[in-house]
Protein backbone atom coordinates (compact mmCIF):
# COMPACT_ATOMS: atom_id res chain seq x y z
CA UNK A 1 0.00 0.00 0.00
CA UNK A 2 1.14 3.17 -0.45
CA UNK A 3 1.14 6.22 2.22
CA UNK A 4 1.53 9.62 2.68
CA UNK A 5 4.78 10.36 4.81
CA UNK A 6 5.14 13.70 5.31
CA UNK A 7 3.95 16.90 4.08
CA UNK A 8 6.02 20.64 3.41
CA UNK A 9 4.84 23.77 3.22
CA UNK A 10 7.01 26.12 1.09
CA UNK A 11 7.16 28.98 -0.68
CA UNK A 12 7.54 29.36 -4.24
CA UNK A 13 9.34 32.81 -5.26
CA UNK A 14 10.18 33.00 -8.62
CA UNK A 15 13.46 34.96 -8.21
CA UNK A 16 14.89 32.16 -6.06
CA UNK A 17 14.66 30.03 -9.40
CA UNK A 18 17.13 33.14 -11.25
CA UNK A 19 19.32 32.66 -8.39
CA UNK A 20 19.55 29.21 -8.11
CA UNK A 21 20.22 29.22 -11.89
CA UNK A 22 23.37 31.73 -11.59
CA UNK A 23 24.56 29.50 -8.54
CA UNK A 24 24.47 32.78 -6.55
CA UNK A 25 22.92 30.31 -3.14
CA UNK A 26 25.60 31.80 -0.99
CA UNK A 27 25.25 35.74 -1.21
CA UNK A 28 24.65 37.31 1.89
CA UNK A 29 21.00 38.21 1.50
CA UNK A 30 20.31 34.65 -0.19
CA UNK A 31 22.07 32.37 2.06
CA UNK A 32 19.69 32.26 4.96
CA UNK A 33 17.25 30.93 2.83
CA UNK A 34 19.19 28.63 1.38
CA UNK A 35 20.80 27.17 4.35
CA UNK A 36 17.49 26.84 5.50
CA UNK A 37 16.47 24.00 3.13
CA UNK A 38 19.91 21.99 4.29
CA UNK A 39 17.99 20.14 6.67
CA UNK A 40 14.93 19.02 4.65
CA UNK A 41 17.22 18.26 1.78
CA UNK A 42 19.16 15.73 4.36
CA UNK A 43 15.51 14.64 5.70
CA UNK A 44 14.76 14.02 2.11
CA UNK A 45 17.84 11.60 1.07
CA UNK A 46 16.59 9.66 4.01
CA UNK A 47 13.58 9.28 3.99
CA UNK A 48 13.92 8.62 0.22
CA UNK A 49 9.98 9.19 -1.05
CA UNK A 50 9.02 7.49 -4.04
CA UNK A 51 6.74 10.32 -5.27
CA UNK A 52 6.47 14.06 -4.62
CA UNK A 53 2.39 15.46 -4.81
CA UNK A 54 3.39 19.36 -5.40
CA UNK A 55 0.09 21.32 -5.26
CA UNK A 56 1.06 24.72 -6.98
CA UNK A 57 -0.92 27.55 -9.34
CA UNK A 58 0.57 27.67 -12.63
CA UNK A 59 1.25 31.76 -13.33
CA UNK A 60 0.36 31.75 -16.92
CA UNK A 61 2.68 28.81 -18.46
CA UNK A 62 0.70 26.19 -19.53
CA UNK A 63 -2.68 27.99 -18.52
CA UNK A 64 -4.34 30.93 -19.45
CA UNK A 65 -7.67 32.85 -18.86
CA UNK A 66 -9.60 31.23 -22.00
CA UNK A 67 -9.47 28.25 -19.95
CA UNK A 68 -8.25 28.01 -15.90
CA UNK A 69 -8.97 24.99 -14.54
CA UNK A 70 -10.01 25.52 -10.41
CA UNK A 71 -7.98 22.53 -10.09
CA UNK A 72 -5.72 20.13 -12.47
CA UNK A 73 -3.76 17.15 -12.34
CA UNK A 74 -0.87 15.92 -13.91
CA UNK A 75 -0.95 12.36 -15.62
CA UNK A 76 1.95 11.34 -17.53
CA UNK A 77 5.49 10.11 -17.09
CA UNK A 78 7.52 13.07 -17.86
CA UNK A 79 6.96 16.73 -17.05
CA UNK A 80 8.53 19.38 -19.28
CA UNK A 81 10.01 22.18 -18.30
CA UNK A 82 8.08 25.39 -19.48
CA UNK A 83 9.19 28.90 -20.82
CA UNK A 84 7.19 31.40 -18.91
CA UNK A 85 8.46 34.24 -20.76
CA UNK A 86 11.92 34.27 -19.43
CA UNK A 87 13.29 31.36 -22.06
CA UNK A 88 13.65 28.00 -20.55
CA UNK A 89 15.45 26.96 -17.46
CA UNK A 90 18.53 24.98 -17.40
CA UNK A 91 16.89 22.11 -15.68
CA UNK A 92 15.81 18.92 -16.23
CA UNK A 93 12.36 17.96 -17.02
CA UNK A 94 10.22 16.34 -14.15
CA UNK A 95 9.62 12.51 -14.14
CA UNK A 96 6.02 11.58 -13.88
CA UNK A 97 4.53 7.64 -12.96
CA UNK A 98 1.11 8.11 -15.18
CA UNK A 99 -0.49 4.74 -13.44
CA UNK A 100 -0.19 6.30 -10.22
CA UNK A 101 -1.32 9.95 -11.30
CA UNK A 102 -4.50 8.19 -13.06
CA UNK A 103 -5.13 5.95 -9.70
CA UNK A 104 -5.14 9.55 -7.93
CA UNK A 105 -7.62 10.75 -10.60
CA UNK A 106 -9.59 8.10 -10.35
CA UNK A 107 -10.02 8.29 -7.08
CA UNK A 108 -10.83 11.64 -6.47
CA UNK A 109 -13.43 12.24 -9.21
CA UNK A 110 -15.50 9.22 -7.64
CA UNK A 111 -14.96 10.78 -4.28
CA UNK A 112 -16.67 14.12 -6.31
CA UNK A 113 -13.34 16.34 -7.13
CA UNK A 114 -14.33 16.88 -10.68
CA UNK A 115 -10.93 17.48 -11.76
CA UNK A 116 -8.96 17.97 -14.78
CA UNK A 117 -6.67 15.64 -16.06
CA UNK A 118 -3.63 16.38 -17.77
CA UNK A 119 -1.69 14.17 -20.21
CA UNK A 120 0.33 17.32 -20.86
CA UNK A 121 1.43 19.52 -18.75
CA UNK A 122 4.43 22.08 -18.68
CA UNK A 123 5.90 22.87 -15.00
CA UNK A 124 7.08 26.30 -14.34
CA UNK A 125 8.13 28.16 -11.26
CA UNK A 126 5.49 27.44 -8.61
CA UNK A 127 6.27 23.51 -9.04
CA UNK A 128 9.80 23.83 -10.13
CA UNK A 129 11.04 26.52 -7.49
CA UNK A 130 10.13 23.86 -4.59
CA UNK A 131 11.56 21.11 -6.14
CA UNK A 132 15.23 22.13 -6.41
CA UNK A 133 15.30 23.72 -3.14
CA UNK A 134 13.83 20.46 -1.47
CA UNK A 135 15.86 18.42 -3.97
CA UNK A 136 19.39 17.94 -5.15
CA UNK A 137 19.41 17.46 -9.38
CA UNK A 138 21.90 16.32 -11.24
CA UNK A 139 20.70 15.15 -15.34
CA UNK A 140 17.67 13.97 -13.53
CA UNK A 141 15.04 14.12 -10.22
CA UNK A 142 15.42 11.39 -7.36
CA UNK A 143 11.66 11.26 -6.88
CA UNK A 144 8.47 10.98 -9.20
CA UNK A 145 6.10 13.55 -9.20
CA UNK A 146 2.23 14.67 -9.55
CA UNK A 147 1.91 18.29 -10.50
CA UNK A 148 -1.55 19.22 -8.92
CA UNK A 149 -2.46 22.81 -9.73
CA UNK A 150 -4.83 24.98 -8.38
CA UNK A 151 -6.62 28.08 -8.97
CA UNK A 152 -5.25 30.67 -6.74
CA UNK A 153 -5.05 33.94 -9.31
CA UNK A 154 -8.74 34.64 -10.80
CA UNK A 155 -11.16 34.65 -8.73
CA UNK A 156 -14.10 32.69 -8.05
CA UNK A 157 -10.99 29.86 -6.45
CA UNK A 158 -11.62 27.34 -4.33
CA UNK A 159 -12.49 27.79 -0.71
CA UNK A 160 -9.37 27.19 1.95
CA UNK A 161 -11.62 24.15 3.23
CA UNK A 162 -12.74 22.86 -0.43
CA UNK A 163 -8.44 22.94 -0.80
CA UNK A 164 -8.14 20.81 2.72
CA UNK A 165 -11.10 18.46 1.60
CA UNK A 166 -8.79 17.52 -1.38
CA UNK A 167 -6.15 17.12 0.62
CA UNK A 168 -7.81 14.32 2.92
CA UNK A 169 -9.30 12.60 -0.39
CA UNK A 170 -5.79 12.63 -1.84
CA UNK A 171 -4.94 10.83 0.98
CA UNK A 172 -7.88 8.08 1.02
CA UNK A 173 -6.52 7.95 -2.72
CA UNK A 174 -2.85 7.21 -2.17
CA UNK A 175 -3.96 5.33 0.76
CA UNK A 176 -5.86 3.26 -1.98
CA UNK A 177 -2.74 2.21 -4.58
CA UNK A 178 -1.79 -1.17 -4.01
CA UNK A 179 1.75 -1.19 -4.56
CA UNK A 180 4.46 0.22 -1.41
CA UNK A 181 4.85 3.75 -2.46
CA UNK A 182 6.32 6.04 -0.15
CA UNK A 183 4.69 9.64 -1.23
CA UNK A 184 5.36 13.19 -0.07
CA UNK A 185 2.76 15.84 -0.20
CA UNK A 186 4.16 19.80 -1.22
CA UNK A 187 1.81 22.43 -0.28
CA UNK A 188 3.40 25.66 -2.02
CA UNK A 189 3.24 29.31 -2.59
CA UNK A 190 2.85 32.40 -0.13
CA UNK A 191 3.23 33.50 2.18
CA UNK A 192 2.40 37.31 2.55
CA UNK A 193 3.16 39.38 -0.65
CA UNK A 194 1.40 41.94 -3.03
CA UNK A 195 2.24 42.18 -6.41
CA UNK A 196 -0.40 44.61 -7.69
CA UNK A 197 -1.46 48.06 -6.63
CA UNK A 198 0.25 50.73 -5.00
CA UNK A 199 0.42 48.59 -1.54
CA UNK A 200 3.18 46.16 -3.58
CA UNK A 201 5.60 44.21 -1.30
CA UNK A 202 3.32 44.51 1.55
CA UNK A 203 4.50 41.69 4.33
CA UNK A 204 2.58 40.61 7.39
CA UNK A 205 5.19 38.49 9.35
CA UNK A 206 2.54 38.12 12.39
CA UNK A 207 0.02 36.81 10.03
CA UNK A 208 2.87 35.02 8.70
CA UNK A 209 4.40 33.18 12.01
CA UNK A 210 0.38 32.72 13.36
CA UNK A 211 -0.01 30.83 9.90
CA UNK A 212 2.95 28.47 10.56
CA UNK A 213 1.68 27.95 14.21
CA UNK A 214 -1.79 26.65 13.01
CA UNK A 215 -0.51 24.45 9.79
CA UNK A 216 1.27 22.62 12.42
CA UNK A 217 -0.66 22.60 15.67
CA UNK A 218 -4.68 23.96 13.89
CA UNK A 219 -5.33 23.72 10.75
CA UNK A 220 -9.06 23.60 11.34
CA UNK A 221 -9.09 27.41 12.14
CA UNK A 222 -7.33 28.26 8.35
CA UNK A 223 -9.76 25.97 6.93
CA UNK A 224 -12.47 29.11 8.39
CA UNK A 225 -10.48 32.12 6.28
CA UNK A 226 -12.11 33.76 3.71
CA UNK A 227 -10.41 35.01 0.73
CA UNK A 228 -11.08 38.75 1.93
CA UNK A 229 -9.40 38.32 5.50
CA UNK A 230 -6.04 36.79 3.52
CA UNK A 231 -5.53 39.51 1.50
CA UNK A 232 -6.42 42.50 3.63
CA UNK A 233 -3.97 40.79 6.15
CA UNK A 234 -1.53 39.51 4.23
CA UNK A 235 -1.84 40.85 0.96
CA UNK A 236 -3.79 39.65 -2.76
CA UNK A 237 -1.01 37.47 -3.62
CA UNK A 238 -0.92 35.45 -0.12
CA UNK A 239 -4.23 34.10 -0.43
CA UNK A 240 -1.95 30.80 -2.82
CA UNK A 241 -1.57 29.70 1.04
CA UNK A 242 -4.89 27.80 0.85
CA UNK A 243 -2.65 25.18 -1.09
CA UNK A 244 -0.87 24.86 2.29
CA UNK A 245 -4.17 23.42 3.19
CA UNK A 246 -4.24 20.56 0.99
CA UNK A 247 -0.56 19.36 1.92
CA UNK A 248 -2.03 19.67 5.59
CA UNK A 249 -5.21 17.82 4.56
CA UNK A 250 -3.17 15.65 3.10
CA UNK A 251 -1.64 14.40 6.11
CA UNK A 252 -3.91 13.19 9.13
CA UNK A 253 -4.63 14.40 12.72
CA UNK A 254 -1.57 14.21 14.39
CA UNK A 255 1.62 15.46 12.66
CA UNK A 256 4.93 15.79 14.05
CA UNK A 257 7.55 18.63 13.17
CA UNK A 258 10.83 18.38 11.19
CA UNK A 259 11.39 21.63 10.30
CA UNK A 260 10.26 24.91 10.55
CA UNK A 261 11.75 28.79 8.95
CA UNK A 262 11.24 32.13 7.78
CA UNK A 263 12.80 34.36 6.01
CA UNK A 264 11.02 37.70 4.92
CA UNK A 265 14.11 39.75 2.67
CA UNK A 266 12.10 41.66 0.14
CA UNK A 267 8.50 41.34 -1.04
CA UNK A 268 7.42 37.79 0.03
CA UNK A 269 7.60 35.78 3.00
CA UNK A 270 9.38 32.79 2.32
CA UNK A 271 8.10 29.96 4.90
CA UNK A 272 8.88 26.68 5.23
CA UNK A 273 7.79 24.10 7.76
CA UNK A 274 8.23 19.69 7.43
CA UNK A 275 5.76 18.04 8.56
CA UNK A 276 5.85 14.32 9.41
CA UNK A 277 2.57 12.26 8.87
CA UNK A 278 1.98 10.72 12.94
CA UNK A 279 1.23 6.88 12.44
CA UNK B 1 -22.50 30.37 0.80
CA UNK B 2 -20.34 32.28 2.14
CA UNK B 3 -18.74 34.94 -0.37
CA UNK B 4 -15.26 35.11 -0.76
CA UNK B 5 -14.39 38.33 -1.92
CA UNK B 6 -16.13 40.96 0.18
CA UNK B 7 -17.08 43.80 -2.07
CA UNK B 8 -18.31 46.17 0.26
CA UNK B 9 -14.68 46.22 1.93
CA UNK B 10 -12.27 47.32 -1.03
CA UNK B 11 -9.01 46.40 0.26
CA UNK B 12 -6.76 49.85 -0.01
CA UNK B 13 -4.75 49.99 -3.10
CA UNK B 14 -5.52 46.65 -3.82
CA UNK B 15 -6.75 44.81 -7.22
CA UNK B 16 -8.57 41.39 -6.73
CA UNK B 17 -8.02 39.74 -9.51
CA UNK B 18 -12.07 39.31 -9.90
CA UNK B 19 -14.47 38.36 -12.98
CA UNK B 20 -14.73 42.26 -13.62
CA UNK B 21 -10.83 42.64 -13.87
CA UNK B 22 -9.93 39.40 -15.95
CA UNK B 23 -13.35 40.61 -18.14
CA UNK B 24 -11.25 43.80 -18.62
CA UNK B 25 -7.85 43.23 -18.81
CA UNK B 26 -8.49 39.90 -21.21
CA UNK B 27 -6.87 41.27 -24.45
CA UNK B 28 -3.73 42.89 -22.66
CA UNK B 29 -3.13 39.87 -20.53
CA UNK B 30 -3.26 37.50 -23.37
CA UNK B 31 -0.92 39.77 -25.21
CA UNK B 32 1.24 39.30 -22.32
CA UNK B 33 0.93 35.28 -22.42
CA UNK B 34 1.98 35.52 -25.91
CA UNK B 35 5.64 36.44 -24.52
CA UNK B 36 5.83 32.97 -23.47
CA UNK B 37 6.98 32.25 -27.02
CA UNK B 38 10.89 33.07 -27.69
CA UNK B 39 9.78 34.22 -31.51
CA UNK B 40 6.69 36.46 -30.05
CA UNK B 41 9.61 38.04 -27.65
CA UNK B 42 12.03 38.32 -30.61
CA UNK B 43 9.65 39.89 -32.94
CA UNK B 44 8.71 42.76 -30.08
CA UNK B 45 12.37 43.15 -29.67
CA UNK B 46 12.93 43.75 -33.18
CA UNK B 47 9.68 46.10 -33.62
CA UNK B 48 7.36 46.98 -31.17
CA UNK B 49 5.04 49.09 -33.34
CA UNK B 50 4.33 46.32 -36.00
CA UNK B 51 4.01 43.78 -33.57
CA UNK B 52 1.52 45.94 -31.15
CA UNK B 53 -0.09 46.83 -34.30
CA UNK B 54 -0.88 43.69 -35.56
CA UNK B 55 -1.89 42.56 -32.02
CA UNK B 56 -5.60 42.07 -30.76
CA UNK B 57 -5.29 45.25 -28.56
CA UNK B 58 -7.27 48.50 -28.19
CA UNK B 59 -5.27 51.94 -29.04
CA UNK B 60 -5.52 52.90 -25.38
CA UNK B 61 -4.13 49.17 -24.67
CA UNK B 62 -0.89 49.99 -27.04
CA UNK B 63 -0.19 53.19 -25.87
CA UNK B 64 -0.40 52.15 -22.43
CA UNK B 65 1.95 49.04 -23.88
CA UNK B 66 4.45 51.89 -25.05
CA UNK B 67 4.21 54.31 -22.05
CA UNK B 68 5.57 50.75 -20.10
CA UNK B 69 2.33 52.67 -17.42
CA UNK B 70 1.95 49.37 -15.69
CA UNK B 71 0.25 50.91 -12.54
CA UNK B 72 -2.85 51.76 -14.58
CA UNK B 73 -2.16 48.53 -16.48
CA UNK B 74 -2.89 47.03 -13.51
CA UNK B 75 -5.31 49.78 -11.70
CA UNK B 76 -7.50 50.98 -14.69
CA UNK B 77 -7.51 48.08 -17.41
CA UNK B 78 -7.48 44.54 -15.87
CA UNK B 79 -3.55 44.11 -16.42
CA UNK B 80 -2.89 40.49 -13.86
CA UNK B 81 0.88 40.97 -12.76
CA UNK B 82 1.69 37.20 -13.52
CA UNK B 83 0.53 38.01 -17.09
CA UNK B 84 1.95 41.58 -17.67
CA UNK B 85 5.48 40.93 -15.94
CA UNK B 86 6.33 39.10 -19.45
CA UNK B 87 5.75 41.95 -21.13
CA UNK B 88 8.55 43.68 -18.49
CA UNK B 89 10.72 40.89 -18.95
CA UNK B 90 11.09 40.81 -22.68
CA UNK B 91 12.58 44.62 -22.32
CA UNK B 92 14.18 44.55 -18.77
CA UNK B 93 12.61 45.53 -16.41
CA UNK B 94 11.63 42.78 -13.70
CA UNK B 95 8.89 42.81 -11.04
CA UNK B 96 10.69 44.96 -8.48
CA UNK B 97 11.05 48.03 -11.11
CA UNK B 98 6.91 47.21 -12.03
CA UNK B 99 5.95 46.93 -8.20
CA UNK B 100 8.12 50.43 -7.79
CA UNK B 101 6.57 52.19 -10.41
CA UNK B 102 2.49 50.82 -8.91
CA UNK B 103 3.97 52.35 -5.80
CA UNK B 104 4.77 55.83 -7.23
CA UNK B 105 8.49 55.29 -6.27
CA UNK B 106 11.67 55.17 -7.89
CA UNK B 107 13.50 51.73 -7.88
CA UNK B 108 15.81 53.15 -5.55
CA UNK B 109 13.46 54.75 -3.21
CA UNK B 110 11.45 51.00 -3.48
CA UNK B 111 14.58 49.02 -2.54
CA UNK B 112 15.75 51.06 0.50
CA UNK B 113 11.71 49.98 1.95
CA UNK B 114 13.05 46.09 1.82
CA UNK B 115 14.52 43.96 4.71
CA UNK B 116 17.60 42.90 2.33
CA UNK B 117 17.20 44.05 -0.53
CA UNK B 118 20.06 41.82 -1.71
CA UNK B 119 18.05 39.22 -2.27
CA UNK B 120 16.86 39.78 -5.53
Amino acid sequence: MAEIIAGIGTSHVPSIGVVHDQGRHNEPAWKPLFDSYEPVKKWLKETKPDIAIVVYNDHGCDFFFDKYPTFAIGAADAYPVGDEGWGRRPLPDFPGNAEFSWHLCNSLVYDEFDITVCQEMAVEHGFMVPMHLCWDHDETWPVQVVPVAVNVIQHPLPTALRCWKLGQAIRKAVESFPEDKKVVILGTGGMSHQLNGARFGHLNTEFDNDFLDKIEADPMALTEMTHQHIMEEAGAEAVELIMWLTMRGALGDSVSRVHRNYYAPMTTGMGLIALESAA
Amino acid sequence: MVQQVDKSRPIENTKVFTSEETQKGYRLNKFAMSMCKPENRKAFLADEEAVLAAADLTDVERQLIRDRDWRAIMDEHGGNIYMIMKIGAVIGEGLYQIGAHQRGETYEEFLATRNAAGAR
